[in-house]
């Protein structure tokens, strides 16, 4: 593959074991412990004793599908936040820092509501405000000690250390040397009780430069926060998870305490340990360390539900870059009961080189390199879409990826499909459940997200039921349901040469 | 069913780890200190048990009974570098043929059509120095997926619709190589140090795939597929011994052929200077700081690689302090003294920022790169680089897979079987003196090439503030590539 759609790094996990005794259900349910504290939290430690180490996953239900108005990119922010240290990591003396840092945020303010006045802004005060705002963050800089929490974590063999922060959730995760399990409940439970908004300012800097790397000097990047804008009216899943940059460039420390506060309640999370671990000594650790945090209220859900879409949506990108074009349609949530069955046309459409796409878009008609189908974009919690993606070969257009898939759903939709598709696509998803269960990172992440959204980790087991009852008629039903044109929304990028002095990047031109 | 799409927002760019940290006063309490960290049980897994066959076949077997399946691989020397410069992405377009277009036995379709219903795959690839025959299954299919690797191997039949369909995504590939900026950058810098048409970063253009026959393909599998030159790894859920038999059997026949021939060439590194590639539809500058890197069997290795956790390692390393946390320029940023198997790495110093900022974050990296020689590296940087490399040390073979690939790896560069253990010793006596030693020695400011690929408009301060002369601009002109348009398929007629 010369290239690949970066949106789209799906994990593919479902179903269960087709033999190994030692790695079903009921092999998991001797091995796997869970506990709900009673400040609400719910612990999961997995025991595979292959190796001393153990890796672990933090999930915190709120995602940037939870910023409130004004501030995309807030859960975002936060997350970078969560790498800043606590009241005793990060810094030489908090009680005097915590003062310094008030001030740093009576300091921006006061300069923010300068800056925000829409009539009567006073340049001169503006700049005299920024300058106060950056003695104030001088002076609360002098008490930080960059970089402590990750700097403890890494020289006690941390790897894999990050974060990631999608529309639906936000995550931690690293491994560490099983020894370092007690290290770990403290630095872990610490951030997430006592996170302190140290070098606030710079780190918005970082995620800004985060959006340009991601989003505005990306041509996908760019096309698909289009595309999601279009896609959705009502619903957050339109914005782009790092935020709006007018936004994203005016969050406060204050404004991500408050997010904090809001959200990263115990009841609102699940952690989850898998490796070199007894659930009799690590559950006492846990709790010790886990059960102190403050417990709060759960976060009422959201209200908003995308309406029906009424028309198809489109947006035509003109960029000097090569094309590309994209189309989704909405669908329901994980929780409704065809899940699986969208999970059988994703897998129909997109896997591998007996893929349909694949043969007809990329072998046979040749007018694509690269072609697929997927579910659940951009996020799993709300309803979100089944898209399509393509990338022209050289001499092909968007149009003809458009009227290319739109022949493969008409199949879909009027042709069963073959009882060799249907079991393949059963096959692969109890194989790669199984494959899934070697390694500590994989098991500890499945298990926290399961427990999370369904409210029982077994359900990652229990998915092959539904896979398993899926037949070629409810692809048909769910087809036509779905893939309608009033449901559509694509995005395309066409080719369109750089305006002003030309550009290297433009090619010579003309071997036709 | 949960599938995450990760629209990540990663917290770092993780490269490696360690701090530059002020040390706390008492007054601030420090309770992690308190936290006992027992000792942690003791942990050595078996070495792969090695078989050398009369021919010259390596067969390291590692058995894995976690889980019901077998993975297993073929590597051959020979990769990429070793292609006619007229002809280059002929390895590239011979992986791919070589499995689309399957066997005698059964055609690429009908093998993909077979192994998907089982749910295991058989895969083939090329490398800059390698190419390989991979397999995964369950264990009850070992059988019959064995044998198509092995088919494969034995019995390709390389097809014309299969090497058109290859050169037509090569073709797609080459067309969209400077549509993100990032991409630009990485290739061009390894082109400042390596030159344009060294066999390390040579590009495959319209021309040189075109250039490429069926016949080509036949030749470089017949020259390549010689048992002296081939390694075989399997990992899994199976009996060594009786696993040992299966592969005399399939393999024992083949006749030895020639070595294949050590690599060679130059190495001069960079012609100093700026370098330069306007992007207009960008906002942010990607900057790369490139020079000649090392081997691995370089003595001075280990000492860099402690050198590099300080410098550019991760969260806590000067790089990353200073550029993304101290100034807030760079979300990515990171780099080291590279060092390659059998041929020399690169140095480079890498972060993206924004187009405004340009010159500062380029200042700041050149700073920093300065400063390995200037400021001198304390015994606590020493300390938190050596915690980071030894305590984390397990992760290079907490699986079987990781044992099996790192003994691989070993064999196929012709290394001692104990390098890891060597390299865990050697870090641990690296000290301070070592680290000033090798940065006099490796690192040269004045050998350096800065490549920037960025949105000139929008820089402000000019490139020629960075006082390393005017900038040379870079050609990334796309030889023969077709104005995008429905004019018809350039890829292969």
């Amino acid at each position: 593959m010369r290239f690949s759609f970066a949106v789209c790094s799906i994990a593919l996990l479902c179903g269960f074991a087709l033999a190994a005794q030692a790695q079903d259900l009921s092999s998991f349910e001797k091995r796997v412990t869970t506990k709900v504290l009673p400040n609400g939290l719910t612990l999961i430690v997995c025991e595979r004793p292959e190796a001393p180490v153990f890796s672990y996953f933090t999930i915190v239900d709120a995602g940037d599908a939870n910023d409130p108005g004004g501030q995309s990119g807030i859960a975002h922010m936060f997350e970078h936040l969560a790498f800043k240290g606590t009241k005793d990591i990060g810094t030489t003396d908090y009680a005097a820092e915590k003062v310094a840092l008030d001030k740093v945020e009576e300091a921006y303010a006061a300069y923010d509501t300068e800056y925000r006045k829409r009539v009567g802004r006073d340049e001169q005060k503006l700049k005299t405000l920024h300058a106060a705002f950056e003695q104030a963050q001088g002076e609360a800089q002098k008490f930080v000690i960059p970089n402590q929490f990750t700097e403890i974590a890494e020289s006690n063999g941390a790897t894999g250390l990050n974060a990631q922060t999608s529309l639906d959730d936000t995550q931690y995760y690293w491994s560490m040397p099983s020894n370092r399990l007690q290290l770990w409940a403290y630095m872990e439970s610490d951030r997430i009780a006592n996170p302190v908004p140290r070098e606030f300012y710079k780190e918005r800097d970082v995620v800004m430069e985060e959006r340009r790397m991601r989003t505005d000097s990306n041509p996908i990047g760019k096309m698909v926060e289009q595309f999601l804008a279009a896609a959705y009216v009502a619903h957050p899943y339109h914005r782009p998870g790092v935020g709006w940059m007018s936004e994203l460039s005016q969050i406060t420390a204050t404004e991500a305490a408050a997010f904090h506060q809001k959200y990263y309640v115990p009841a609102n999370m699940v952690i989850a340990v898998a490796g070199d671990v007894k659930a009799e000594e690590t559950m006492p650790v846990l709790e010790k360390y886990f059960g102190a945090i403050p417990a709060g209220p759960k976060p009422e859900e959201m209200s908003t539900i995308e309406p029906p879409q009424v028309a198809e949506k489109s947006v035509v990108l003109k960029a000097a870059t090569q094309p590309l074009y994209i189309e989704g349609y909405h669908k329901p949530d994980y929780r409704d009961p065809d899940d699986a069955v969208y999970d059988a046309i994703q897998d129909i459409f997109s896997n591998g080189r007996t893929s349909r796409l694949y043969r007809s878009l990329v072998r046979d008609q040749q007018v694509a390199a690269e072609a697929e189908g997927f579910s659940g974009f951009p996020d799993v919690k709300y309803p979100g879409l089944f898209a399509f993606f393509a990338a022209p070969n050289p001499g092909h257009t968007p149009e003809e990826m458009r009227t290319a898939i739109h022949k493969e759903i008409d199949k879909l939709k009027t042709t069963d499909v073959t009882d060799d598709e249907l079991a393949m696509f059963k096959t692969r998803a109890r194989a790669d459940l199984l494959r899934g269960l070697g390694d500590n990172q994989g098991l500890a992440e499945q298990l926290a997200i399961y427990q999370l959204r369904y409210g029982d980790w077994r359900e990652l087991f229990n998915q092959l039921k539904k896979i398993d009852a899926v037949t070629k008629a409810d692809i048909r039903r769910v087809a036509n349901k779905t893939f309608v044109e009033t449901n559509r929304t694509y995005a395309m990028v066409e080719f369109q040469p750089p305006a002003g002095p030309p550009a290297q990047q433009q090619s010579q031109g003309g071997a036709q | 069913m949960i599938r995450k799409i990760r629209h990540s927002h990663l917290a770092a760019m993780l490269f490696v780890p360690l701090a530059v940290v002020a040390q706390a006063p008492a007054q601030q309490a420090q309770p992690w200190k308190q936290i006992p960290i027992p000792p942690l049980r003791s942990f050595h897994p078996e070495p792969p048990k090695r078989i050398v066959l009369k021919n010259g076949l390596v067969i390291l077997l590692e058995e894995d009974h976690e889980l019901p399946f077998i993975n297993g691989f073929i590597e051959m020397r020979g990769g990429s570098r070793d292609e006619p410069a007229a002809k280059t992405g002929l390895v590239s377009l011979y992986s791919d043929a070589w499995r689309t277009s399957g066997t005698a036995k059964e055609n690429g379709d009908q093998l993909d059509d077979l192994l998907e219903a089982k749910a295991a795959k058989v895969e083939t690839g090329g490398d800059v120095d390698s190419t390989s025959v991979s397999w995964s299954c369950l264990t009850k299919d070992e059988d019959q997926v064995f044998g198509i690797a092995v088919d494969l191997l034995e019995h390709p039949v390389f097809r014309q619709e299969k090497l058109m369909l290859a050169k037509q995504q090569a073709a797609a590939g080459i067309v969209r190589r400077n549509d993100d900026a990032g991409e630009i950058a990485a290739r061009e810098a390894a082109k400042l140090v390596y030159g344009p048409n060294s066999p390390y970063t040579r590009q495959a253009e319209l021309s040189t795939i075109k250039a490429v026959t069926l016949d080509d393909l036949k030749q470089w599998h017949d020259k390549t597929i010689v048992p002296n030159n081939m390694i075989i790894g399997i990992a899994g859920d199976f009996d060594a011994a009786a696993m040992e038999k299966t592969l005399r059997d399939a393999f024992e026949g083949l006749p030895r052929g020639n070595n294949w021939p050590k690599p060679a060439g130059e190495f001069p590194g960079p012609k100093p200077g700026v370098y330069f590639v306007d992007k207009s539809d960008v906002n942010q500058s990607n900057v790369y700081i490139v020079g000649m890197g090392t081997l691995r069997n370089n003595p001075d290795y280990f000492a860099l690689s402690v050198m590099n956790e300080i410098f550019g390692g991760g969260f806590g390393s000067r790089l990353f302090q200073d550029v993304r946390t101290k100034q807030g320029l760079a979300y990515a940023v990171g780099g080291g003294y590279g060092a390659s198997y059998d041929h020399p790495g690169m140095f480079h110093v890498v972060a993206a920022t924004k187009s405004a900022s340009t010159v500062k974050a380029t200042q700041a990296m050149l700073s920093q790169i300065g400063e390995l020689k200037t400021k001198p590296f304390t015994e606590d940087e020493l300390k938190r680089a050596k915690d980071q490399v030894l305590n984390s040390f397990i992760f290079n073979y907490d699986s079987k897979d990781k044992v099996l690939a790192e003994a691989a790896r070993l064999e196929f560069y012709g290394y001692p079987t104990d390098f890891l253990d060597k390299y865990h010793d050697s870090v641990e006596h690296v000290t301070v003196a070592d680290l000033e030693r090798v940065a006099k020695k490796y690192i040269d400011p004045s050998k350096l090439a800065v490549l920037v690929v960025g949105n000139q408009q929008e820089f402000g301060t000019p490139l020629t503030e960075l006082g390393l002369g005017a900038p040379h601009p870079v050609d990334i002109t796309i030889p023969g590539a077709p104005q995008q348009g429905p004019e018809g398929n350039q890829g292969e007629q």
